[in-house]
């Protein structure tokens, strides 16, 4: 390991340090005023960034093909929490199983063969034809266009979008060659810090809903306090990323706005089916999904943009 | 006991269960679990999520038909102790009720299916009245209300392929048979008590 995958490492683990702190000095104190049950929400919420901050050096630390497999596993999980809560009917059930063991797994290993040509397409192009297709076969007209929508939209957003982000690893930036996983984990904090921020300056400052219906908590002061401290962390780690001091802030807030625009759009869907989060996997922070709502969103994007300012060929 | 203990790993993976015990808790007393039925899967899926100490005295009742057509299925039933009836050549000198209980003794719990088949998985359906026969025969017996929630997307009647959806299994609070009750109205109590666990 080289100098500034030191440097984010520490930086990394000094955040997790501060906030685990915070936490527990809220829960040794209740005198403080803040709500306990916002303060375990909270400390659960850090154990988990833990276990995920542990996953993720983990991987780092082998192969790629590790990475590109342990994000399967997240897209495997985050589809499951997706169809699981969005009615499909018994009809459904063969292209459910093409979606989950051909389509999910296929993204993947393209990912992990370096195929841009056939993973950038796979699922918007034939995913998108072969599904209602497959639903057609199966004979039941009932809902059609609804039930074929729901499919492509968890396959879209649980997989094809996820995959990019372990596509970051194979990206090729000149003056930039073995130093692809830092950027990837700089993507991964820079979203888990955008929300992160986000949430504090609503409670903070929060007065104007962006969308009351759909969540409670998002204000247009948090998303722009948000925006604007993660553009000022992103400019302070540009030394870790390809970018200038410049192109950091950009990409910060390119990050915090797809990031609030996940977050906002995967509410939408909760609201709509009457839940509060999508599952129950890692505690305190209900589903799967609702953790990586943000990363599915700004992962394409980030990948895109580096990708055509940025890649070599 | 590893094989049981892979069989129910790979069954919690596979039907991606939660498991809520509401005013109940598990317990190795001699019980009989009642569940909706509306997979094939159903059987596995409650005996796995069991604690281990329970499941091991635990046997669910499954049809034998299905379970001895194949040698995997026959090997599934025997790693789950299933307890298998034939459902085509019940005798009267020889009911599935007497069977289930000389093969529990006072040792092992059941799990039943009291609707008698699968169902499509959005009604229960009326239940059969084997379930009020052994509670009349054994009123010492716990009868525990289960509900399975969302099983029937994971395997639907007539496929062979699962797919990994999530579901549900709500264990809920004990009834027994009282002193003097009628089968209709026991049957019926019954069968709400798991229609209730849907809701909560």
């Amino acid at each position: 390991m080289d100098g500034p995958t030191w440097g984010m490492m520490g930086v990394v683990l000094g955040l997790l340090a501060v906030t685990t702190t915070i936490g527990q000095l809220l829960k040794r104190y209740p005198e403080s005023g803040i709500n306990p049950a916002a303060v375990d929400t909270f400390n659960s919420r850090v154990r988990a960034w833990w276990m995920m901050c542990s996953l993720l050096v983990a991987a780092f630390a082998f192969y790629n093909a590790f990475t590109v497999t342990l994000f399967g596993l997240i897209s495997f999980w985050a589809l499951r929490e997706f169809i699981t809560l969005t009615p499909t009917r018994l009809s459904d059930h063969r292209s459910l199983f093409w979606v989950f063991f051909i389509f999910t797994p296929a993204q993947y290993i393209l990912v992990g063969m370096n195929n841009y040509e056939l993973y950038s397409i796979l699922i918007p192009v034939f995913g998108f034809l072969f599904i209602p297709a497959r639903v057609a076969i199966a004979g039941d007209y009932k809902r059609f266009l609804e039930r074929t929508a729901k499919i492509q939209a968890g396959l879209l957003v649980c997989v094809y979008c996820l995959s990019f982000a372990p596509a970051i690893l194979y990206l090729e930036i000149e003056n930039y060659e073995g130093k692809n996983p830092l950027l990837l984990f700089f993507f991964v904090v820079m979203v888990q810090l955008s929300d992160v921020l986000h949430h504090t300056w609503d409670r903070l400052f929060g007065r104007h809903h962006i969308a009351r219906q759909v969540s409670s908590s998002r204000t247009w002061e948090g998303f722009l306090g948000g925006l604007g401290s993660s553009m000022l962390v992103g400019t302070a780690l540009y030394w870790a990323t390809p970018f200038s001091p410049l192109e950091a802030a950009a990409m910060s807030a390119l990050v915090a706005v797809m990031a609030m625009a996940g977050g906002l759009t995967m509410s939408a869907i909760k609201r709509d089916r009457g839940v509060k989060d999508y599952g129950t996997l890692v505690e305190g922070h209900g589903g799967v999904l609702d953790r990586i709502d943000s990363i599915c969103f700004a992962a394409p994007v980030f990948y895109q943009v580096t990708r055509y300012f940025l890649a070599l060929s | 006991m590893i094989s049981q203990t892979v069989l129910s790993v790979a069954a919690k993976l596979l039907s991606g269960a939660s498991v809520r015990w509401i005013d109940c808790q598990p317990d190795a007393c001699q019980r009989v679990y009642f569940a909706n039925h509306t997979s094939h899967l159903d059987a596995i899926v409650v005996w796995s999520a069991l604690p281990r100490e329970v499941r091991a005295r635990t046997r669910p009742v499954a049809a034998k038909d299905y379970w001895i057509k194949t040698w995997i299925r026959r090997y599934l039933a025997k790693t789950f102790n299933a307890l298998l009836i034939d459902r085509r050549e019940i005798k009267v000198h020889q009911s599935p009720v007497d069977l289930m209980l000389r093969e529990i003794g006072d040792w092992y719990s059941l799990i039943v299916f009291p609707e008698g088949g699968r169902t499509s998985g959005e009604e229960i359906g009326e239940f059969k009245s084997g379930l009020y026969y052994l509670c009349k025969k054994r009123p010492d017996l716990e009868v525990v209300p289960v509900h399975i929630d969302n099983l029937n997307r994971v395997l639907p009647r007539g496929e062979f392929l699962p797919v990994p959806l999530l579901s549900c299994v709500s264990f809920g609070t004990p009834l027994w048979l009282e002193a003097g009750e009628t089968k209709q109205s026991f049957l019926t109590r019954a069968r709400e008590a798991v229609v209730r666990l849907k809701e909560v």
